[in-house]
């Protein structure tokens, strides 16, 4: 029979050889394995200590960024939601009141923004539809919760902190490598 | 003082030494169980446990606090007393073992010559063999009494194992036997440690490879390890144990390896014998001492030897283990100590 790929091997039916059969010799070859993996490198991460760098198209926790102003820029569109093939994203709009100018950016914004994590597959298709570049997704990632209702993520996680006053926390919640 | 026909300090001396001893066995075997672990990861590429106190070292304790921590389960079908029975044979046969084994030579403390060897017994090597076969009762119990078919067939393998064997492994004990003229192993050792004379490895190469074979079955180490096969019998006789009885049964197993390696390096390596040194030539005390050094570190190295191919070789199928057995350990055995009496015979002619 001819082989598909170059890499199939024919099964050996002979009878064992002498040597095969005395299993001690090909015990100790495979010893001799086990034994120079002593001197491998570990590829091990020590994780909470060391932290693996994500490549730079990595696709983490949402952010709902603001603009240079540090205003809002989501206008509650409802296009992520729609884009959403999990069906993650709801959303309320609400209308910018006189005197909210330097909260949102337009007339219209979102006044509840909730993605739920564990419907969400980080597949990136909101921050493909957003048409106000409102919604990234960042370089880390949803910790672990204890119940259900913690991996609801409203505005108040997704929010990325105003880039003026708390310059720390705008880089954390951005990821580390992208700056 | 002499009381009752008692020597009353021996009594005390004795009692002295077997809590040392079983005690520092109870010890290295907890750490046997993290090395244990350390080198299965460093053979497989990872670091293995390294969060528990500095590189891991506490882990053990972690280890046993989790175990006597967990609940206590007896099922309500098993048999209750032979369920509490099982582990307590297996641990009490795999500590007993440590009576006959000499440890070191004698040290001299207050004017008294105090043996390292709790019983130097003149069949020693026939006690630790019918001991080590009360070991397998512990499984048999053990699988019998959890009332659960997968722990009964692993019983059943356990037993067969062990009596299989066992055979192929008197049957290559033999022939040292016949070389020493002994079964009292602290002669047996005192005959490899005289100046002049060889290890009994270098007379039978072949003796120690079917015995060292025997006693990784015995202790139901990989490949060997059919009793307690986790992929066809969950855990086979242990798989009803909880608690501090679970950690029995594993614990015992460490034990039993302590124990053979320092059997098999009595037999064959010289027990306490530091190679090419003359222990005669040094204080008796600083002589003791270096003995116990020698033989811990035998016992060490076995130890990573059993652990080595126990993270190298997969398990033997049933019908292997049978054939490896009876069909090939038992008749070169047989060759073994029938080539050993003629070369002795020779000798002597």
């Amino acid at each position: 029979m001819q082989a598909l790929t170059n890499r199939a091997k024919e099964v050996s039916r002979e009878p064992m050889t002498f040597m095969e059969r005395l299993y001690l010799p090909n015990i100790v070859k495979g010893m001799a394995i086990t034994f120079s993996h002593i001197f491998k490198k570990q590829p091990t991460i020590q994780y909470p200590e060391q932290k693996r760098e994500f490549s730079p198209v990595f696709r983490g926790l949402h952010v709902l960024n603001r603009d240079a102003e540090g205003r809002e820029n989501c206008t509650a569109c409802g296009l992520c939601a729609v884009a959403c093939p999990a069906e993650a994203i709801t959303m309320e709009a609400a209308e910018r009141m006189p005197g909210e100018e330097h909260l949102y950016r337009e007339e219209k914004y979102a006044a509840k923004y909730e993605i739920n994590m564990l419907r969400c597959i980080f597949c990136g298709l909101c921050e493909e539809a957003c048409p106000k570049d409102a919604i990234y997704l960042s370089e880390t990632f949803a910790p672990a919760n204890f119940t259900r209702k913690g991996f609801i993520y409203g505005k108040d996680d997704l929010l990325i902190p105003n880039k003026n006053n708390a310059p720390e926390e705008y880089a954390a919640a951005r990821g580390a490598a992208r700056v | 003082m002499t009381l009752l026909a008692l020597d009353w300090i021996l009594m005390l001396e004795k009692l002295i030494l077997i809590a040392i001893i079983v005690f520092a066995s109870l010890g290295i075997a907890l750490y046997t169980t993290f090395s244990e672990r350390k080198v299965a990861a460093v053979l497989q590429d990872r670091p293995g446990p390294n969060r528990a106190g500095p590189m891991g070292l506490l882990q053990p304790l972690a280890d046993g606090l989790k175990l006597i921590m967990k609940e206590e389960i007896i099922p309500n079908s098993a048999s209750k007393g032979l369920f509490i029975l099982g582990p307590a044979m297996a641990m009490t046969a795999a500590l007993m073992t440590c009576a006959v084994i000499p440890w070191s030579s004698s040290v001299e403390l207050f004017g008294r010559k105090i043996d390292l060897q709790i019983a130097d017994i003149n069949i020693g090597i026939l006690y630790v063999f019918g001991v080590v076969s009360m070991g397998v009762y512990g499984i048999m119990i053990g699988g019998w009494a959890s009332n659960n078919k997968f722990s009964l067939m692993a019983a059943l393998r356990g037993a067969s194992q062990a009596i299989s064997y066992e055979l192929a492994m008197g049957l290559a004990l033999i022939a040292v036997l016949m070389i020493s003229g002994s079964l009292s192993l602290k002669t047996i050792v005192d005959q490899q440690m005289a100046p002049g004379a060889w290890w009994n490895i270098v007379y039978q190469p072949l003796g120690f490879i079917l015995f060292f074979v025997c006693a990784m079955a015995e202790c139901n180490r990989t490949p060997f390890d059919l009793p307690e096969a986790e992929n066809e019998l969950n855990m086979g006789y242990h798989q009803e144990y909880s608690s501090m009885k679970l950690g029995f049964y594993l614990f015992a197993e460490y034990v039993n390896m302590i124990m053979s390696s320092a059997v098999m390096a009595s037999l064959y390596f010289g027990g306490y014998d530091v190679p090419f040194l003359d222990e005669s030539t040094l204080a008796p005390n600083i002589a003791a001492i270096i003995g116990v050094l020698s033989l811990l570190t035998k016992i060490v190295i076995f130890l990573f030897l059993f652990m080595w191919i126990r993270w190298t070789i997969p398990r033997f199928r049933y019908d292997q283990l049978m054939n490896l057995g009876w069909k090939s350990l038992i008749p070169l055995a047989l060759v073994n100590m029938l080539a050993t009496g003629a070369v002795i015979l020779w000798q002597q002619g």
